[in-house]
């Protein structure tokens, strides 16, 4: 049995019949077409799939679309405004945050929340909160570089 | 991975979602936080026909205090709620800094304390200090509701007191007793942060010195976390130094039936961490307890 469900995404509403099973992950990337958040090990672990729903960052592989329904959701596509990068975004341009980039997303999604809630956070503190963000290709060093750079940025 | 299909319910009451609960029965299952259903309902571990997600219902999210010094904490209050709760960091820091330390940033977004005592994971963090701290569970059933204490909640791997058709609605914790330190320590897997082995400790000690209560609870070890009932009793009526550490810590993994022996740690080596996070959870519960 479908279920309608309306959830704002990067400031766009949308109104959709899903089936309930629909993870959030599938609905954002084959119903709305945003991409840019990916799947990674599809069981909750890697962080790849992270996006931003009412504020806290969650891996949409993991929360059903239908849990979503009234929310206001943010992936990657919904940071930059006007051609601007967010802070975040600017962090791994400059500090070569990535390297092929697969994490990155959900990386940026997880740091979004992280910077709001403590914006001067210790070299410790970014480590501990990419716990459930797993980098293949390693390059944790520029990881948290990119997040210093973000939080200096945004206390300017 | 995708589960099998199921219908959605989102009550807004409780008294909704116990109906909802009685009208689907076996096929029913009740959603929390998701954090440990979901993956189990996309391996197909798990295939309820029907979800009842308490996501919506308002007033089973809240951290409050009563006049007696006792918290209560909504079930569906999340690791992040509790983590950030000025009331738990002032009253039972030890819990507030558990919540903290619970998977990563995205699981304490979503995971709840409901869930996590509901599920019985046997490496989950709770599940130890709700046993340390002696938590009462509020449930609710449409006829009527009962509280069920903590000693007699976990009865085997995955498997509490609870009835199909009862829902988890608030936990307790009553006030700690003047001179009561609080702490857990775990071995977190390193990937997923779980409980290889986790230990909560509570201890009272008296103005002369004397430990007057301990409560100790393991989780990780065995089938579902178990109180160290020996260890409580070496510890209690004691002057706690070095010497009683070491003699109470050797004995936490006797009250466990059968030790865990998979991948992440073997029985033996898992009956050793018991001892070294005992001590460690005893020595700074002490060293709080001043
Ligand atoms: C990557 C990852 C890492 C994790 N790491 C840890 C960790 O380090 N430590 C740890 O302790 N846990 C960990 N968890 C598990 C996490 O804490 C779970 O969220 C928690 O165990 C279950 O809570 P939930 O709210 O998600 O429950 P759900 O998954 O929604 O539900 C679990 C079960 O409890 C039942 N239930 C839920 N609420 C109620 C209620 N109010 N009344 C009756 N029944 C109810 C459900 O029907 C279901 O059977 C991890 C999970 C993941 C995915
Ligand atoms: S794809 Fe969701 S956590 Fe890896
Ligand atoms: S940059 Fe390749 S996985 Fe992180």
């Amino acid at each position: 049995m479908p279920n309608e469900i309306s959830v704002t995404v990067n400031g766009t509403r949308h109104t959709s019949s899903v089936e309930p099973r629909t993870l959030l992950v599938h609905y954002l990337r084959d119903e709305l077409g945003l991409t840019g958040t990916h799947v990674g090990c599809d069981t909750s672990q890697c962080g790849a799939c992270t996006v931003v729903v009412d504020g806290s960052a969650v891996k949409s592989c993991t929360v059903l679309a239908v849990q979503a329904d009234g929310s206001e959701v943010t992936t990657i596509e919904g940071l930059a405004q006007d051609g601007e990068l967010h802070p975040v975004q600017e962090g791994f341009w400059e500090e070569h945050g990535l390297q092929c980039g697969f994490c990155t997303p959900g990386i940026i999604m997880t740091l979004h929340q992280v910077l709001d809630e403590q914006p001067d956070p210790s070299e410790e503190e970014i480590r501990h909160s990419l716990a459930g963000n797993i980098c293949r290709c390693t390059g944790y060093q520029n990881i948290v570089k990119a997040a210093q750079f973000a939080a200096q940025r945004m206390q300017e | 991975m995708i589960p099998q299909a199921f219908d959605y319910y989102a009550p807004t009451s409780v008294t909704d979602a116990l109906r909802l609960l009685r009208q689907h029965g076996d096929d029913a299952k009740l959603l929390a936080g998701g954090h440990s259903l979901l993956p189990i309902m996309k391996l197909r571990l798990s295939t309820p026909q029907c979800l009842i997600d308490l996501g919506r219902i308002s007033d089973l999210r809240f951290i409050s205090e009563s006049d007696d010094g006792s918290l209560a904490i909504g079930a569906m209050s999340t690791y992040h709620d509790i983590k950030n709760s000025a009331l738990v960091q002032a009253r039972v820091p030890a819990l507030a800094e558990a919540a903290g330390e619970v998977g990563d940033v995205q699981v304490q977004n979503k995971g709840t304390i409901g869930g996590s005592l509901a599920h019985a994971d046997p490496a989950g963090d709770f599940p130890a200090l709700a046993l340390a701290l002696n938590f009462e569970l509020v449930t609710a059933t449409t006829r009527s509701g009962r509280t069920i204490a903590i000693d007699r909640f976990f009865r085997d791997l995955l498997t509490t007191a609870l009835r199909p058709n009862e829902i988890l609605t608030e936990v307790h914790i009553p006030a700690l007793p003047a001179g009561t330190g609080v702490s857990y320590q775990k071995l977190p897997n390193k990937a997923s942060h779980y409980a290889v082995v986790g230990v909560a400790a509570a201890i009272t000690v008296g103005d002369d010195g004397v430990c007057t209560e301990a409560r100790i609870g393991v989780t990780g070890a065995g089938p579902t976390a178990v109180r160290a009932r020996n260890t409580e009793r070496i510890l209690k009526g004691k002057h706690v130094d070095a010497a009683v550490i070491r003699r109470a810590a050797k004995r936490a993994g006797a009250n466990v039936e059968d030790l865990n022996d998979d991948l992440h740690a073997s029985a033996e080596y898992r009956e050793h961490l018991t001892t070294v996070f005992a001590a460690r959870a005893i020595e700074e519960a002490l060293s709080r307890a001043g």
